[in-house]
């Protein structure tokens, strides 16, 4: 009865508040938000009836993996002897974390990813460049040809190179004998530095295509108006580049990096091929093979799976993070 | 500058990256000519009068074509398979994000970023201890089921970006002259639909079709290996020849459907990769 009492001189105050609101109309207009709730419920669920499946399996072939691979990585687990799994807690991350060859093949990676993008950013833009500012009768041809590294296949691009550098049936030795430090007994796969060489000049040409198609994109979404002002006020054409341009294209720019730099750093086909990881040009995708495909040590490649995982959770992290990367804006998301 | 001289620097130009996209496929292409005796004479042609198609009838019709063939049709058959169900779901999928109002869109979109980014390597692991166990190692559908993870984000990126420049006031017109969302999806908008999606399932069957980390880890005999994997495995006519011909002649048919592809549909792959790139 006591609390009944201050409820009093609220209640005229809400009523008056939505009094007008109800009036005449409001029963068709009850009516109306009903039917607009139905209609959004809906599309509700068609928009995951549609949605759904794509999601469900795309969840199901990564996420399942990767936590049936960490809960793998905490056993000692060898296919050859299946008898003997044991629970080992994080032991195998303590031997590969204290080992030489983790951290060796962890700088490969680093070092290939580092020097790979670098060169794809100035290769490509230079080649975004060309494509943007083509005349019209040679821009067919010219997508057509960037597209064939697109295309092809990494193995292929692997062996072109490989036996274009091979000592027995490669002829580069013989073209560039008047280089120093070449001659017809360099073998160009039997030491880190030039292996490295050529795996990069592999993974260059034929992901280069992808980056500049990417900052071709960028380029056309500099609003023409921009440049020309500048050009009308005298500046050079690098200063346009510097000052107009570029800048107005760091999205762009910034995408095409973060997504080169992570798929730089799973290389693995091009090593496989041409070296297979000896003389020191290891990388950790080779690493994570070696021991669960080659050596079926399932506890052992599952932790070095799952610590390539968190390398690129890190980067991606810091990219977005420090470096502000939007990578949803950049992918057409809303 | 003059018209002409722009002309001749064009020309310079366009013939540099001639030569920077297809040295090395030329360079493939004339080791594949080479004869075996031929292989080291430190050229880049074959020797003259030397030249052969022995290497392709090797793969072909010849003492290779068991290891080639079968790994041609298991390529061809996995990954048309697999760019084939990841087309459908991402249509329907981009469809939904484009079209329809529901919560957890952006989560849809996230997820399909971040298992692009994914390091395949990472679940090869799993993925192998798992298809042993339930008998899909070295099988299509072994393979199948993991390229879906390759072909379905950027087909659902790509299509998302692709449906959103389309006039969906044609689809409301034939909501009001009485169709059903559904109907009003296949008649008005799959028409103008289509383009998008044939480029996207071009885009997505390269990606298939180059994997090479999945299959040799998942595939350990001819029943499923594809040809980037059987590559890695051939050896040469006898155990004193090494197989650079007859893998150069293999390279070659293999890169055949790419530059196909590339040539008959330049502008729509360039356009699909840069649309689905930034912003639709």
């Amino acid at each position: 009865m006591t609390s009944a009492i201050p409820a009093k001189p609220v209640s005229p105050d809400l009523e008056a508040e939505t009094a007008p609101s109800v009036g005449p109309g409001g029963p068709s207009d009850k009516k109306a938000v009903a039917q607009y709730s139905e209609r959004v419920r809906a599309e509700r669920r068609l928009g995951w009836i549609l949605a759904g499946p794509a999601f469900i399996i795309m969840l199901a072939v990564t996420l399942y993996p990767i936590l049936q691979a960490i809960y793998e990585s905490l056993f000692q687990f060898r296919l050859t002897a299946p008898d003997e799994r044991e629970f080992i807690g994080l032991g195998n991350y303590l031997v590969i974390l204290t080992d030489n060859v983790w951290w060796k093949d962890l700088g490969t990676t680093l070092l290939i990813t580092v020097i790979t993008v670098a060169v794809e950013l100035v290769l490509g833009f230079a080649l975004a460049l060309v494509m943007h500012k083509a005349l019209k009768a040679v821009r067919g041809p010219l997508r057509t040809a960037i597209l064939v590294p697109y295309g092809i296949i990494t193995v292929v691009s692997a062996f072109a190179w490989f036996y274009a550098f091979d000592i027995n049936s490669g002829y580069v030795n013989s073209w560039f004998a008047w280089l120093p430090g070449i001659d017809s007994d360099l073998n160009w796969f039997a030491q880190g530095g030039t292996a490295l060489f050529v795996i990069m000049a592999s993974e260059i040409w034929k992901t280069t295509p992808f980056i500049s198609l990417l900052l071709l994109a960028g380029l056309a979404q500099v609003p023409d108006e921009l440049t020309e002002a500048a050009k009308v006020d005298g500046a050079t054409w690098w200063q346009q580049m510097r000052k107009v341009i570029i800048p107005n294209m760091k999205a762009a720019i910034m995408v095409a990096v973060l997504f080169r730099a992570l798929d730089a750093f799973r290389i693995f086909d091009n090593v496989f091929i041409m070296t297979n990881g000896a003389y020191g040009t290891e990388v950790l995708s080779l690493l994570a093979y070696r021991q669960s495909i080659s050596r079926l040590e399932i506890g052992l490649g599952s932790a070095v799976s799952v610590l390539l995982f968190l390398c690129v959770l890190i980067i991606c992290f810091v990219a977005i993070k420090l470096f502000k990367v939007d990578l949803a804006g950049a992918q057409g998301g809303k | 500058m003059t018209s002409t001289k722009s002309k001749v620097l064009w020309g310079i130009v366009t013939v540099l990256v001639l030569v920077y996209a297809l040295f090395p496929v030329a360079s493939i292409l004339s080791t594949s000519f080479k004869a075996p005796s031929d292989l080291t004479n430190q050229r880049f042609l074959p020797s003259p009068g030397q030249a052969t198609t022995g290497n392709y009838e090797q793969i072909l019709v010849g003492d290779a074509q068991g290891l080639f063939l079968t790994a041609l049709r298991n390529s061809i058959g996995i990954c048309l398979i697999a760019t084939f169900i990841a087309v459908v779901l991402a249509t329907l999928c981009a469809y939904a994000i484009a079209r329809l109002d529901f919560p957890g869109k952006k989560l849809v979109l996230t997820t399909a970023l971040a298992v692009s980014i994914f390091p395949v390597i990472s679940i090869v692991t799993p993925l192998f201890n798992l298809w042993r166990s339930i008998g899909l190692y070295d099988t299509w559908p072994g393979l199948i089921i993991p390229y879906l993870s390759l072909t379905l984000p950027i087909s659902i990126w790509t299509l998302a970006a692709f449906f959103r420049q389309i006039p969906w006031e044609l689809e409301q017109a034939a909501q009001v002259d009485g169709a059903t969302t559904w109907q009003a999806f296949r008649k008005a908008i799959v028409p103008l639909a289509a383009p998008g999606v044939f480029t996207t399932a071009i885009i997505a069957f390269f990606i298939a079709w180059n994997d090479f980390v999945y299959g040799i880890s998942l595939t350990s005999t001819e029943a499923a290996r594809p040809v980037p994997a059987a590559l890695a495995f051939f050896t040469g006519a006898s155990q004193f020849e090494a197989p650079t011909g007859a893998i150069s002649a293999a390279a070659i048919i293999v890169t055949i459907p790419v530059v196909v592809l590339v040539l008959a549909f330049q502008r729509q792959i360039v356009s699909g990769l840069t649309q689905g790139a930034v912003k639709g």
